[in-house]
């Protein structure tokens, strides 16, 4: 591995979920169980349909091409990719080749990998329609058209990244800037984000800036997630530089292919020569059309405080360190709940504590999206205010927010059912502490000499009240009494 | 009654003299003879039900329609194999909006397959004979229509145009053709041939009747994102004879008899009657001047036509896979299903489209012919462009003569007359409005001429029709068996 660096480029797709409709169908956008439910005839290629371009999408995509720094065409032109394939109905994929210009090109992102800032450039970021989806069984297959047509957005990045680690920190900015530009849920679990993988090795002590020196490409297709995408790059640099080893590296021809997640390799589909030529020609049912340059900045205007913005807020402003604001920010949802549990007027470190100790370990057990959560931001806010004004007390909180999730009912009323209320009745809590210095007169004579004994008479009164004494008026109630004697 | 113009038939109706119904039965009647005789319909709606007469004129009048429009729960085989059993569960627009001012369908046409030929022969049910000589063709690929309108079934039909495939079968069978400026009539519905060159339109026996139709069919449609707001366009209302002082071009290489100096006697009449025709424009009040284009550009012509229509072909027509409509092939694989599909589903003429099609589009090919055919296209658009900046109209003759006898290939091109045979396609590369009305008779079989205006001007288009139409006798005449 020293004597060589990687190459890596990758080709990131990602379903725009946030339109309500298909990219060129009026059939609905969404995701859907239920097969074969959400389809326009179009979607299934009838004869004498035609696509008709989805503004909002555009819209989506150029947002997605200027936070990529990248340049926006004159005009928006689209594309057919002619190929056959029983998931691709129409015999041909709406698609934006690199001329005459698709919605992005020629731009960069900087991101963060393992605290070390990178820069990766991207070649293009283009709009097209997804496929349908098909199901193999042994003797029969299924297609489910409810994917045809949702919008997809394909980026395409220069072969600027070094390692899987980087490969990996670049797709989890990205998923982070689909969730944040409200563009997509960008959600691998429901098939959202797809990637091909570009890789290749060359010589440590060459200039990896000139192609000249570029050892020979692999791409690796349809690697599903993250995960993937880093066992795939690993297990594809070892086998190349076992290759280079035994010295069979020049024999190997530029070659597309697979993922095989059950053997996790890398398997042969076919080389350069029996590269599909997909006889590409501009959409004619699609007249080409003018950006506007107002409708551009209005666009540019829309995109809101990504992630990075935030974690640096959450820092300077709310106090966080660096670990829980990354944790805070790292999924738009929780970043979202955050700040409207705050917006409502919580304390900022308090609401942080809570979320990162206490309701992501929750979420993560549960495999559940903090969408989801029966603890809204509101319920979170009362909770935390019953133990300001000393209702409860904060380890009967923990309880509480476990019932609450629990039962599904809302904080006040577990404490209610619980009979959890905090005793904050002094003459109640002083009757108890008088007789308990009357029954230890020699630990009030420890104390005096220096030994700490305090913490003994607090247990006893959080014992006999079932914890339910107010702990800083026990303590001062303690104090006072001990000094009288 | 149903060789009458829709005026004349919509008075009637009001006036009572003749019901719905009645010209319905007539229509049907008469469908089922020149079926018969000709085998112009896949489809006869035996069932068609007589509709309310109001003051639109189409109303409770029958009309045909061509087989590539889809139509709601009536078969819509685009007279291919491919599609011998489809039941489309929608209605194109353009015939949605004919039904909408009460017209009733009353059968669907035979079209050469998918509309990709020039011959009314390649249909899955067989040829299309000519009203007017059986032993001859109506011309493609809206034979059925032509067929049918000028042997009388109707007033009008409606068809569709690539090439030629409304202005050649009209002149053939001696009626009107008019395909309107793209995009004045959506597309949603036609089962697509070349996207870029597709066009709706109408045949009919006089142009008042054009423009009513088209009318009715025309107008901005949210399902098709090349249709255009016409509303303000009222074409039967803008209707007039008077057209004094504009000017129409004829182009000497395509025109002149000088061109042809082995012409056949066909051809030397046909070129003199045009030439005789361009006279009534004279006393019309019509400047008519003859002009010179390149022929090189010329020449180029019907290659790019090939060439970019059969890339587009080749595209659209993928669809057909026998999977999700059209009779599923039974093989062990997807693959060998659609291969089997498609082999036995598309007629040899088709299948020779596709190869050309495929091969023009290949990466190693697409410069030369696809790109190259693209650059061709927009020089002749930009020629006729030019054209129009001095003159309202292209005024051109039809083909080289009469309907041709079915023993004569006409989708074989004679080097000698290729440009003459396929100039209308220039229509369809700058989507230009375009009009072929009767002009005379050869050896008793009928010919046209062919008017060509700038896109949008089809007001003026149609009223050098209308006025030049007023100085023959052909408006509305019905097809007479001459052999």
């Amino acid at each position: 591995m020293e004597d060589y660096q990687v190459l890596i480029g990758l080709e990131m797709h990602c379903e725009i979920s946030n339109t309500k409709t298909k990219v060129f169908s009026s059939a609905i956008n969404g995701y859907s169980e239920e097969p074969n439910t959400h389809i326009a005839p179009l979607d299934m290629a009838f004869p004498g349909t035609l696509p008709v371009v989805n503004k909002e999408a555009i819209k989506l995509a150029l947002k997605a091409s200027m936070i990529l720094h990248c340049e926006q065409p004159e005009y928006m032109y689209f594309e057919r990719k002619n190929y056959y394939y029983p998931d691709l109905p129409k015999g041909y994929q709406i698609t934006q080749e690199t001329k005459p210009a698709p919605v992005g090109s020629y731009g960069y992102l900087d991101f963060d990998c393992k605290g070390k800032m990178t820069r990766v450039r991207i070649n293009n970021i283009h709009l097209e329609e997804d496929a349908a989806s098909s199901d193999h069984y042994p003797t029969f297959s299924t297609i489910d058209y409810n994917r045809a047509g949702v919008p997809l957005l394909e980026l395409v990045t220069e072969p600027d990244l070094r390692s899987a680690e980087e490969a990996v920190a670049f797709l989890e900015t990205m998923r982070s800037i689909y969730q944040y530009a409200d563009i997509s849920e960008a959600d691998s679990r429901k098939g959202q984000i797809r990637c091909d993988v570009n890789v290749s090795i060359m010589d440590k002590d060459k200039d990896p800036s000139d192609p000249k020196n570029w050892g020979t490409k692999v791409e690796i297709k349809n690697v599903n997630s993250f995960g993937g995408v880093r066992d795939a790059i690993n297990y594809e640099i070892e086998r190349q530089i076992a290759l280079k080893e035994e010295g069979k590296y020049e024999e190997m021809q530029q070659q597309t292919r697979r993922w095989d997640e059950d053997t996790f390799t890398t398997i042969y589909m076919r080389s350069k020569v029996d590269a599909i030529d997909y006889k590409y020609f501009v959409e004619p049912n699609i007249p080409k059309f003018k950006l506007s340059s107002t409708w551009l900045e209005e666009i540019r205007s829309s995109i809101p405080e990504l992630a990075p913005e935030r974690k640096e807020k959450y820092e300077k402003v709310y106090h966080l360190s660096e670990y829980d604001a990354t944790i805070l920010v790292k999924e738009k949802n929780v970043s979202d709940y955050y700040e409207k549990t705050i917006a409502l007027g919580a304390d900022p470190k308090g609401a942080a504590n809570w979320i990162t100790s206490v309701i992501l370990g929750y979420l993560n057990k549960e495999e559940m999206d903090i969408k989801d959560l029966y603890l809204t931001p509101e319920m979170l806010f009362d909770l935390m205010n019953m133990v300001k004004e000393g209702k409860i007390s904060s380890k009967q909180s923990k309880e509480v927010l476990n019932k609450v999730l629990e039962l599904k009912k809302e904080p006040a009323v577990i404490v209610e059912e619980l009979g959890m209320k905090q005793i904050g009745d002094d003459s109640l809590i002083r009757g108890i502490v008088v007789q308990l210095l009357d029954e230890h007169p020699d630990l009030i004579e420890d104390h005096r000499k220096g030994k700490n004994t305090f913490d003994f008479f607090v247990g006893q009164v959080m014992k006999a009240t079932r914890g339910q004494a107010n702990p800083s008026m026990t303590a001062n109630i303690i104090r006072e009494e001990m000094d009288k004697r | 009654m149903m060789e009458k113009g829709l005026v004349e038939l919509h008075e009637a109706l009001k006036e009572g003299k003749v019901t719905s119904e009645e010209l319905v039965q007539e229509s049907l009647k008469k469908s089922k003879e020149v079926q018969e005789k000709y085998n112009a319909f896949v489809t006869i709606l035996e069932d068609a039900k007589a509709g309310e007469v109001t003051d639109d004129i189409l109303s409770g009048i029958p009309y045909g329609i061509k087989d590539n429009y889809s139509t709601k729960g009536i078969l819509s085989t685009g007279s291919s194999n491919t599609l011998k059993d489809y039941v489309p569960f929608f209605t194109a627009t353009a015939i949605s909006n004919l039904n909408a001012h009460g017209a009733i369908p009353v059968n669907k046409t035979v079209l050469d397959e998918f509309g990709m030929g020039g011959t009314g022969t390649t249909g899955h049910t067989g040829i299309v004979r000519n009203p007017w000589d059986k032993s001859r063709m109506c011309a493609g690929s809206s034979a059925g229509s032509a067929c049918a309108v000028a042997a009388g079934v109707y007033p009008y039909a409606t068809g569709s145009d690539t090439g030629d495939s409304i202005r050649k079968p009209a002149a053939y069978c001696g009626i009107v053709g008019y395909k309107p400026t793209y995009g004045m009539i959506s597309r949603y519905g036609l089962f697509p041939f070349a996207s870029s060159l597709d066009h709706c339109g109408v045949l009919t026996r006089s142009v008042e009747d054009a423009s009513i139709v088209v009318d009715a069919m025309k107008g901005i449609d949210k399902n098709d994102m090349t249709s255009w707001d016409s509303h303000d366009m009222h074409l039967h209302d803008s209707l007039t004879k008077d057209v004094k002082g504009m000017k129409v071009c004829t182009i000497k290489e395509i025109a002149d008899p000088s061109m042809y100096p082995h012409a056949s006697k066909e051809l030397k009449e046909h070129l003199e009657n045009f030439h005789k025709t361009l006279e009534h424009f004279k006393e019309l009040g019509v400047e008519v001047e003859e002009v010179s284009v390149d022929t090189t550009l010329l020449n180029a012509e019907p290659s790019v036509y090939v060439v970019i229509s059969c890339a587009e072909a080749t595209s659209n027509m993928s669809n057909l896979t026998g999977i999700s409509f059209g009779p599923r092939a039974e093989a062990d694989n997807y693959i060998d299903m659609m291969k089997k599909y498609r082999t036995e589903g598309f007629s040899p003429l088709i299948k020779r489209r596709f190869v050309i099609g495929s091969y023009v589009l290949q990466a190693e090919n697409k410069e030369r012919y696809f790109h190259n055919a693209q650059r061709v296209r927009r020089l002749l658009v930009n020629k006729w462009k030019e054209l129009f900046k001095t003159y309202d109209a292209v005024v051109l003759p039809v083909g080289s003569g009469p309907a041709k006898k079915f023993d004569e290939d006409a989708d074989m091109l004679d080097k000698n007359t290729a440009v003459l045979e396929e100039h209308l396609q220039i229509g369809n590369f700058g989507g230009f409005p375009s009009i072929t009305i009767p002009d005379g008779f050869i050896d008793d079989l009928p010919v046209g001429i062919n008017i060509t205006g700038d896109c949008y001007q089809d007001i003026r288009v149609l009223n050098l029709a209308y006025a030049l139409e007023s100085t023959m006798p052909y408006k509305n005449q019905i097809a007479k068996e001459v052999h």
